[in-house]
């Protein structure tokens, strides 16, 4: 038998801060593995010498905020067989979104010495409000072993086995003490995505929501339970506008 | 009757007989179910205050090593793990593989301080997964030897209902010991013997015969107990209630409440839903089943092919109320539910059972008026 030609990986790119893209480096025991099963033709974060497209599997990371970042998610959808983007600026355009709440114009003048150098849109937005995304993979940043699960299910061509069901979920099945309920602490775990290994409430911290809305996010009860917890609106609306700002927002007008 | 220093001979002597000795100990702001190196590790002199979506550890001002109610765990955490390898396979040569299933570990347990309504739990979870045509092997397994130490309840909690469930808050049966802690006078525990087990470990223990005083204040520290239930639900005809409300207007009442985030059924010593998983290295030469727990809050609990059958909250949270409190009883013979109030203390925004089928009944006229 003749071993098949190894699939071609690309890693992209977008407005982020490379966290996610680090979450695929630090794969250090799966990483021989994974270049034993794939060849990374395009990951510059790891390496200069780039393999002309097109790629079996794109990972994206980042958000589009740019006309340049317009053509060139269209660029990569062209030259990607599968496409899945990773992390939170990717599949709900990261903390960066909070400007699509405000005026850029404002932003771009406060904080840049020569704002006519600064070329951007009025908005960060995800992925998926461009091109066609086969898969999305939340976090801010990813878990590596959720990210380790995707590349293996594409690999072998099932469905990736992602739960998105509440981080109380992951919580729980580790006999974590509720924060919550034990200790007053506000905990956004009921309306969150699983996938952090419910980390923040194992070290007696409420979650953060760093894996966006779960599958059925009840923000109205939750934020009524903040309330009761002595938090204000002011510090309900910060505790949603992170890293998923806008998919939290969308929850929220939904809800 | 032994004394509470008696207490680290039990554990002495069921560590002796090689039973991996579990019990509450307080951790993390709660009472929590742990592995007991020595009867020390006790929540002694601890207790809890639980009301809807509120839990606080207390002091007592006493040395009662069982003065609360029951805590965020419950025993099939053990018997029932969380996460179990049903087998794992690797591949050995071109097109073999070789197939190995875990044992499981930790077994055989000692439980100290089962409470009635926990013994109720184990014997709904004994029927679901020993009964019928197909047997739980890794429940069994874990199940089998389990050494059951129970304590009958003096301090009930504010979420307590076994009373009404007619689970407690007594130990009746199950049990290889059960203990009665009685802190009127010299602190004492009456001890009464459920299985020839239990008679062999009792023989161990520094003990004196009880007389009627202590079988007396044993009784009245449960008598008490039953009389201070922080909850009641009226039982009667609930499963055919339930049957005839499933459009009832509470259901989108509870469901804006409800988070669906799986709480109640996690911390509910009787759920038993289950998903399974498959895993496979990135080579593809191994691969691994895992059985984890699941909910019927989680969209995919009910999804066929095509979608889900219970896309909605209100769906959801009928299912899993009309289940506990209805049908299971036409699949299992009993109730679904023990009356211990973990769902309602550990539920994030406070939904309470007993109220929620206090409102059905309640206002049952209006929803026949309305179809």
């Amino acid at each position: 038998m003749t071993p098949a030609k190894k699939p071609k990986l690309a890693v992209w790119k977008f407005s982020s801060c490379d966290g996610c893209q680090l979450s695929l480096l630090d794969c250090e025991d799966e990483l021989l593995a994974l270049a034993g099963e794939v060849e990374i033709a395009y990951f510059l974060e790891a390496s200069r010498a780039t393999v002309k497209g097109p790629y079996d599997l794109s990972l994206v990371e980042g958000s589009v905020t740019t006309a340049d970042d317009v053509e060139r998610i269209r660029r990569v959808r062209q030259m990607s067989r599968k496409l899945v983007t990773i992390g939170a600026c990717a599949t709900a355009g990261g903390i960066q979104a909070l400007k699509n709440f405000a005026d850029v114009g404002d932003f771009i003048s406060i904080v840049y010495a020569t704002p006519e150098y600064v070329s951007t849109l009025a908005t960060s937005t995800p992925i998926s409000a461009h091109v066609p995304v086969d898969f999305e993979l939340h976090g801010c940043p990813i878990d590596k072993r959720q990210l380790l699960e995707v590349m293996t299910s594409f690999l072998h061509g099932r469905r990736p086995q992602i739960s998105s069901t509440s981080v109380c979920t992951e919580c729980k099945r580790r006999g974590t003490v509720c924060v919550m309920v034990a200790h007053g602490t506000p905990c956004l775990g009921p309306v969150t995505h699983a996938g952090c290994g419910a980390l923040c409430p194992a070290y007696d911290r409420g979650c953060y929501g760093c894996f966006g809305p779960m599958e059925t996010p009840n923000t109205p009860s939750l934020t009524r339970q903040l309330h009761v917890l002595g938090m204000g609106d002011r510090g309900v609306e910060r505790v949603f506008r992170t890293f998923n700002v806008e998919a939290f927002e969308e929850a929220r007008r939904d809800g | 009757m032994i004394g509470p220093e008696a207490l680290d001979d039990l554990v002495a002597a069921l560590k002796g007989r090689g039973f991996r000795v579990l019990g509450p100990t307080v951790r993390d702001g709660a009472i929590v179910y742990d592995d007991l190196e020595s009867a020390g590790e006790l929540p002694i002199g601890w207790t809890d205050r639980q009301e809807p979506g509120s839990y606080r550890l207390d002091r007592r001002d006493d040395e009662a090593r069982f003065g609360y109610a029951v805590g965020p765990h419950s025993w099939k955490q053990f018997l029932f793990p969380a996460r179990i390898s049903f087998w794992q396979a690797r591949r050995v040569d071109e097109g073999g593989f070789e197939v190995r299933e875990p044992p499981p570990e930790g077994a055989p347990f000692a439980f100290i301080g089962v409470r009635s309504c926990e013994l109720h739990g184990i014997a709904i979870q004994d029927r679901v997964f020993l009964e019928g045509r197909h047997v739980d092997r890794d429940y069994e397994a874990r199940r089998r030897d389990a050494f059951l130490v129970a304590v009958n309840c003096f301090e009930p909690g504010g979420t307590c209902f076994c009373v009404s469930m007619g689970t407690g808050p007594k130990a009746e049966a199950g049990y290889d010991l059960a203990l009665t802690e009685i802190l009127d006078g010299e602190h004492r525990f009456l001890v009464q013997v459920g299985s020839e087990r239990g008679a062999e470990v009792l023989r161990d223990l520094p003990r004196r015969d009880a007389e009627t005083l202590d079988l007396q204040a044993a009784g009245a520290a449960v008598e008490g107990a039953a009389a201070r239930m922080g909850r009641s639900l009226d039982t009667t005809d609930l499963r055919d209630l339930l049957a005839r409300n499933l459009e009832h207007e509470r259901w989108d009442e509870v469901a804006s409440r409800c988070l669906t985030c799986g709480n109640c059924t996690m911390v509910c010593p009787t759920c038993f839903c289950t998903s399974i998983e498959d895993h496979t290295s990135l080579a593809g030469d191994e691969a691994e089943r895992v059985r984890l727990w699941d909910s019927c809050y989680s969209v995919d609990h009910s999804y066929i092919h095509g979608g889900s059958v219970r896309p909605s909250g209100r769906s959801r949270y009928r299912q899993w109320l009309t289940h506990k409190f209805g049908t299971w009883h036409d699949q299992f013979g009993t109730s679904g539910c023990i009356g211990c109030g973990r769902c309602i203390t550990w539920c994030p925004v406070g939904i309470d059972v007993t109220e929620e089928l206090a409102a059905i009944r309640a206002t049952e006229e209006v929803s026949d008026a309305n179809d």
